[in-house]
């Protein structure tokens, strides 16, 4: 698989900010690469630079094989953008943007069929400042793909959506793939990670710390399952001296036991013993979530 | 080509859903209109005192018109163009446009055009209104005239792009837009003639755009001919307004 974009070394500062301090980083063709960071982590620095957007101070970069800082007009017509940060004049009407932007390339694809599939026909003759967030969000994606693109760049395309949002545009983004379009994506939630992307990088203070897929992420970084039950009683310190529990922890009623192996079955065995039966016994596998915190120290919204 | 088309239709139907920019660039020159035309009539006057011609010993409707077709055209160069270009970049809708490879000339381009677009209404509802009411009469050298707005639209739009381009906010943009306006319109032709104001007014109003915008479209709408000093005066203003917004336009 050949590489539709190519980061070697970047470093973007802002005075004394270091916003991207050094990445590299290949996106093959037609994957959902994902970028996962905190906020300030760099993340749309990284793709801003990409799109031209913003200068790097320094890095090679390439995106379908075009410099972005000297053939950004070629480049941006061969790509989409939805921006974090961006917005369209207030009084445009849903269907004006959509016809406006499609214009722009000679034979672009019918604008009708992305309004209906980002759900934005009823709101067709609504003006761009009465759209709700969630509304706009959705047609900023929809302007990202107008122009058919090669590769698509998403920032924060799920802010402000519903949950039912949120998986219509999951499914969109598939979609989109299947044609055979590239997606960087990024975000901060764990579980559009997870479920989108095919690799994800894992941005912190300006550094990729981990790349990998979701799963090869989970295996490599977390060893620990996660045992849940709930019970009253007070005293469980017994627990602790099963040899692959590593740690016990008590939130209320909900007990949390980490551990490796068998430990599911060695719990639930000295559960009984001990006579505690206790109804909502599961495990937890392992997510992104923990692998992020074992990196970083630190949550995604600390 | 397509995309400058549609750009500039999208941009006509903002403007006309904008009231308050129609208002103040379409139906203020009318208001001025109404009472300039009211107060003088059309009949030429001659001061008793000196003896001297008023008004350049025309009618106040006849000479006023080519002045208010020229301060709609001011109106559009300093208010309008800027507030909407500094609002843009502002708002992140300059950087949305640049994201999908919308040219800095297709921006321009669309909004000369626009300018062209309302500046073509504004003398049209002028003109329109000026002549069953007050007994105006047309302009005696319409080709003339003609070349001379679309010089003057050229030159306020190159204005109005440069005033957008190095004006850090809206805010900016309105407060130094509106001052621009009000002293242009009160020196520099559209206010007291000429013949009545001090020599410190006439300093200034040599100094603003407007005056020569107003010479050059007032001289052949009355009969006067082509005014050069005016009209290369005001080509050049366009061409320095041209060179210095394309060297100091910023995206965002
Ligand atoms: N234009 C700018 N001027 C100065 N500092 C900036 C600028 N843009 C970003 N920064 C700084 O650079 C760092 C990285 O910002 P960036 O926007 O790339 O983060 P991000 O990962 O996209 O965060 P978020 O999840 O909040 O969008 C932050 O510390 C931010 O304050
Ligand atoms: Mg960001």
């Amino acid at each position: 698989m050949t590489a539709v974009i190519e980061v070697e070394h970047l470093r973007k500062t802002y005075g004394t900010t270091v916003a991207v301090a050094d990445a590299s980083f290949q996106v093959r063709e037609g994957e959902i690469f994902g970028l996962l960071g905190p906020n300030g982590a760099g993340k749309t620095t990284t793709i801003e630079c990409l799109q031209n957007l913003r200068q790097p101070d320094a890095g090679h970069l390439r995106v379908l094989g075009l410099d972005p800082q000297t053939e950004a007009v070629t480049l941006r017509r061969r790509i989409g953008c939805q921006l974090q940060e961006s917005a369209l004049p207030d009084r445009i009407r849903v269907w004006e943007a959509l016809d406006l932007f499609a214009s722009i390339v000679p034979d672009s694809p019918d604008w009708q069929i992305l309004m209906e599939q980002w759900g934005l026909t009823d709101k067709r003759r609504a003006s761009f400042s009465s759209l709700s967030g969630g509304q706009r969000q959705r047609l900023f994606v929809a302007l990202a793909l107008v122009n058919n693109p090669e590769v698509v760049f998403l920032d924060e395309m799920t802010t402000g959506l519903d949950p039912a949002g949120r998986r219509v545009a999951w499914e969109l983004v598939r979609a989109i793939r299947e044609r055979g379009t590239t997606v960087l994506l990024v975000t901060h939630f764990m579980d559009e990670a997870e479920q989108l992307c095919d690799r994800v990088a894992v941005v912190d203070n300006g550094k990729i710390i981990a790349l990998d897929s979701p799963r090869g992420l989970i295996a490599t970084h977390t060893s620990d399952i996660r045992v849940i039950f709930s019970t009253d009683v007070a005293d469980l310190s017994w627990l602790e001296d099963i040899p692959q529990v590593h740690r016990v922890d008590r939130h209320g009623p909900r007990i949390e036991v980490e551990g490796s192996g068998p430990v599911l079955a060695l719990v639930a065995a000295t559960l009984v013993e001990h006579g505690i039966t206790p109804t909502d016994l599961r495990t937890e596998q392992p997510t992104l979530e923990d692998v992020f915190l074992r990196l970083t120290g630190h949550g995604v919204h600390d | 080509m397509r995309i400058l088309a549609k750009l500039t239709w999208v941009e006509i139907k903002l403007f006309i859903r904008e009231p308050i920019t129609v208002v103040f660039t379409l139906v203020l020159p009318l208001i001025f209109l109404f009472v300039m035309a009211g107060v003088f009539g059309n009949t030429p006057e001659i001061d008793p005192e000196t003896g001297m011609e008023i008004f350049r010993g025309v009618g106040a409707t006849d000479y006023y018109i080519p002045a208010y077709i020229g301060l709609v055209i001011a109106s559009i160069g300093v208010v309008a163009l800027p507030v909407h270009l500094t609002a843009y970049r502002e708002r992140g809708v300059l950087r949305r446009f640049r994201a999908s490879s919308m040219s800095v000339w297709t921006v321009f381009g669309s909004q000369v055009v626009v300018s062209f677009a309302i500046a073509m209404l504004g003398t049209i509802l002028l003109v329109a209104t000026a002549i069953p009411a007050y007994g105006a009469a047309l302009p005696r050298s319409p080709g003339l005239v003609l070349a001379a707005f679309v010089l003057s639209v050229l030159s306020f739009s190159a204005l109005g792009v440069l005033l957008g381009a190095i004006l850090p906010t809206t805010r900016a943009a309105q407060g130094l837009g509106l001052i621009l306006f009000f002293v242009m319109m009160l020196l520099s032709g559209a206010g007291p003639p000429r013949e009545v104001m001090t020599e410190a007014m006439h300093w200034i109003s040599d100094a603003t755009p407007l005056r020569y915008v107003i010479l050059m479209l007032q001289d052949p709408w009355l009969g006067f001919g082509w005014n050069t000093p005016a009209s290369l005066t005001v080509v050049g203003i366009m061409l320095v307004a041209a060179l210095l917004s394309a060297r100091f336009f910023r995206w965002e």
